[in-house]
């Protein structure tokens, strides 16, 4: 059975660079161009894992996590944040708001597969 | 998709987000407390920062991060912004637009170009950065403020796991691990799967797993969303530590987790569990499943940038070039059902009529295609006047009206050069000095006003400036040293602006190095009219100067009036006409030897004879008799054009007559017809200005390259 992925991320370049090496890797990926549109998809994706971006417009990655995380719809589906800072603070922030891993970017397919493959138990 | 495709798709968002950065930077002048604002251009930088880190661009990072770190301090409210830290943010746009540019074309750039503004830009942080502080090395630190963009370092040390050859020691590097792992129920709530932790540690070397249950609470007790399990591992491996860290790096803080180093495993522990590793039973039901009862979801909305798509320029041009046959093939059905003469045709008419439109609509909708608005050009010239406000020492804004008029890409493109040039000769020239501006009550800062609109089929670009106005005793000094203008010549105001159309002309007194390039207005006037387009000026003392760009909407298809000039087929752009006239013989008046005018309304208008003007035996029948088309043309004024009879009014496709044939004066192009047959379309200016140079002399003609306005 393939993975499915859902990223999150308001550019297209990573998106892009997203979707094609995680189909490499055998992953099915679906896109969201911001938080708002990944939360709304979500439910119709299904995914087994979801990364995304903090920074976005309309609803940042924050945002997206405290929507999959709370209500009578939450979710523990694994939650990767794909972030430019490594700062401490971040991560602190990020688990506590209920993400499963980060993954500072510029990302390489490889660690961006481990990292997944260790979320999901994706099988390549 | 290929690397270089989404190479390539990087540059092209590149392109949005440096103009979404221009625009928010523009906002932000306006209203700097504006928390959206700020946030959208320091999401601009952002952005690009994260794309040029995937393709390793590390100048193009470290600029976008120093960048983005002084927004960041804005953002945070721990910066205000005044007037020098605005002009730096527009110069470190400017700079971060070259980092791309150069990125892109991978042409080299001065290696220092970006120093200078990365200092100031670093003066705004304070003394340390804030990210030193995690730089855990042990090693020497590595100077430079620069962020180590870092690569984010997870072992997945695949060792090639020889079986533990006998010894249980195993080599002396090899070390046995206890691992004490009590998860938490947020553990699980944040979507981790200690089974998954296990198959990575599993990686690392021999695992050993112990559950211990005694957690777990009665049946009726038991919740299935807590955590009653825990763990006891044994790994040995020859890993150092931080490899086990990295490992649970995710969970910290959501477990309790004791790492300590034990004696090799001793197998003789009671019911190892080894290879049936505990059922995930603590794991809760994913509450996703439970949720089908849900409402369904919401339509996804078209957020973000829209959804595009990348064709061919070609392909696009084949899709018009085709359309422009399927009308002139539409014109060509109707005149031959015209031509069978059927006694009712009143049906057959409407489904006609009902091809035409759609015929046309396709048409527009191609064209649409290659329409493109004119903001990103706009939003290139603020720079320009930036530039040339440095260079100068005044004090200029671009303020852009219009933005989103559409306008045919190759326009565009061709647009770029003569309104850069346009645009820097209203601050070198329009402009005054800021003291001089003050002395007039003036602001200081003056202002250029670029602005774009649709109206009657055609597009209109103004480049209009509030300085002091042409200072028409200079330019006509010049003519007439240049010889452009006889001594003894009077012009009027108008005729003197356009002086500063012809060929050579430049009335700056000395050469500034910033207009004085060596290109004139003639220069920006020939690749105006290339696009079929007309430009005129107007001025105003001491309220300034405006220029006005006429351009045809399409450079493919035109509205035009299908007329006859002696025996010929012709076609006037519609946009030319003001009205059509049949005038009495009473109202026609000779002038002199040949030169007639037709009385309108009370003013005399001079009367053009196409068919003479482009060499064709009109016949005398023609005189007095035939019809006269009113055209106003840009440089030309009020004139009367004599054909012999107006037939259409009809859409059609332009084709170059130089790339077919060659040129000839008084003709922009050709087109072909419903039967087939070629016409000719007039250019209606040109055919005007011809006549006026074959008009015997002791007219008015005053100026030898080109008459002013009436």
């Amino acid at each position: 059975m393939t993975t499915k992925v859902l990223a999150i991320d308001d550019s297209r370049t990573i998106r892009n660079l997203l979707r094609v090496s995680l189909e490499n890797a055998g992953f099915e990926v679906h896109s969201a161009c911001d938080g708002q549109e990944g939360v709304d998809i979500f439910p119709e994706v299904d995914p087994d894992v979801v990364i995304t971006d903090i920074n976005m417009p309309n609803l940042d990655g924050f945002g997206v996590i405290d929507t999959l995380r709370s209500g009578p719809n939450r979710t523990n589906v694994p939650i990767l944040v794909l972030t430019t800072e490594s700062s401490d603070k971040l991560k602190s922030r990020a688990r506590a708001s209920g993400a499963t891993g980060w993954i500072v970017k510029p990302f390489d397919d490889a660690s961006l597969v481990s990292v997944l493959r260790r979320l999901t138990g994706h099988v390549s | 998709m290929s690397g270089n495709a989404i190479r390539d798709t990087f540059f092209e968002e590149c392109e949005e987000l440096l103009e979404a950065l221009v625009e928010g930077l523009a906002q932000m002048e306006e209203a700097p407390d504006d928390l959206q604002v700020v946030n959208a251009v320091f999401r601009a930088v952002h952005s690009i920062k994260g794309g040029a880190g995937a393709f390793a661009l590390d100048r193009l990072v470290t600029f976008a991060h120093t960048f983005e770190t002084v927004m960041d301090k804005v953002r945070d409210r721990d910066l205000s912004v005044d007037d020098r830290l605005m002009a730096l943010f527009h110069r470190s746009g400017d700079m971060l637009s070259d980092l791309v540019a150069a990125a892109r074309d991978e042409t080299p750039l001065d290696p220092a170009a970006e120093g200078e503004l990365i200092e100031a830009l670093e003066s705004y942080l304070g003394p340390a950065s804030e990210e030193e502080e995690f730089s855990f090395d042990a090693v020497s630190l590595d100077l430079g403020g620069d962020t180590p963009a870092s690569l984010p370092e997870i072992p997945l040390a695949k060792i090639a796991d020889s079986a533990p050859d006998g010894a249980a020691t195993g080599p002396a590097s090899e070390k046995t691990y206890r691992i004490r792992f009590t998860p938490t129920r947020a553990l699980y709530e944040n979507g981790h799967e200690p089974l998954l932790l296990f198959d990575a540690l599993a990686e690392l070397g021999t695992l050993c797993v112990l559950l211990d249950l005694s957690g777990l609470p009665s049946f009726d007790a038991f919740d299935p969303q807590d955590s009653c399990l825990d763990w006891t591992l044994l790994l040995t491996t020859a890993e150092p530590e931080t490899a086990l860290d990295e490992v649970f790096e995710f969970v910290e803080g959501l477990c309790t987790l004791e790492i300590t180093t034990a004696p090799p495993p001793a197998p003789t522990e009671a019911e190892l569990p080894t290879p049936d590793l505990p059922q995930p039973a603590a794991r809760p039901a994913p509450p996703a499943a439970e949720s089908a009862a849900a409402p369904p979801p919401p339509k996804p909305e078209a957020r973000g940038p829209k959804p595009t798509l990348r064709v061919d320029l070609d392909r696009v041009d084949r899709l018009i070039n085709t359309v422009g046959e399927l009308i002139i093939n539409q014109a060509m059905i109707s005149q031959r059902i015209e031509e069978l003469d059927l006694p009712t045709v009143a049906h057959l008419t409407n489904e006609l009529e009902a091809y035409k439109l759609l015929a046309r609509d396709i048409q527009e909708g191609v064209m649409a295609i290659r329409a493109q608005p004119v903001k990103p050009l706009f939003q290139r010239m603020s720079r320009i006047v930036r530039e040339a406000s440095d260079a100068t020492g005044k004090k200029a804004r671009l303020v852009t009206v219009g933005d989103s008029t559409e306008v045919d890409k190759t326009v565009i493109e061709r647009l770029a050069d003569p309104l850069t040039h346009m645009i820097r000769n209203a601050v070198d020239h329009g402009l005054e000095h800021p003291e001089r501006r003050l002395e007039r009550g003036k602001e200081a800062q003056g202002t250029i006003r670029l602005s774009a609109s649709h109206r009657s089929g055609s597009v209109f670009i103004e480049i209009a400036d509030d300085g002091a106005g042409l200072d028409r005793a200079a330019i006509l000094r010049k003519a007439r040293e240049k010889g452009l203008v006889a001594p003894e010549v009077e012009l009027t105001n108008p005729e003197i602006d356009n002086l500063l159309f012809l060929p050579g002309f430049s009335t700056a007194n000395q050469v500034s190095n910033l207009s004085g390039r060596g290109v004139g207005m003639d220069v920006v006037k020939n690749a105006v009219q290339a696009l079929g387009g007309r430009i005129s000026i107007t001025s105003i003392p001491e309220k300034g100067t405006t220029f006005t760009i006429v351009l045809p909407l399409t450079l493919a298809v035109m509205d035009g009036f299908v007329i006859s000039v002696a025996k010929e087929t012709m076609v006037v752009p519609i946009a030319s006409i003001l009205e059509t006239i049949r005038p009495n013989a009473r109202d026609t008046h000779v002038i002199g030897t040949s030169s007639e005018v037709v009385k309108i309304r009370g003013s005399y208008v001079p009367i053009v004879d196409v068919a003479a003007n482009l060499g064709l035996d009109a016949g005398d029948a023609d005189r007095g008799g035939s019809i006269l088309l009113l055209v106003s043309t840009e440089t030309q004024g009020l004139t009367a054009l004599r054909v012999t009879g107006i037939h259409d009014q009809r859409q059609v496709v332009i084709k170059s007559l130089e790339s077919n044939y060659a040129a000839i004066p008084g003709v922009s192009a050709a087109t072909i017809l419903g039967d087939g047959k070629i016409a000719l379309i007039l250019d209606p200016d040109e055919l005007i200005k011809l006549s006026r140079l074959s008009e015997p002399e002791g007219t008015e003609t005053k100026l030898m390259p080109e008459p002013g306005h009436v």
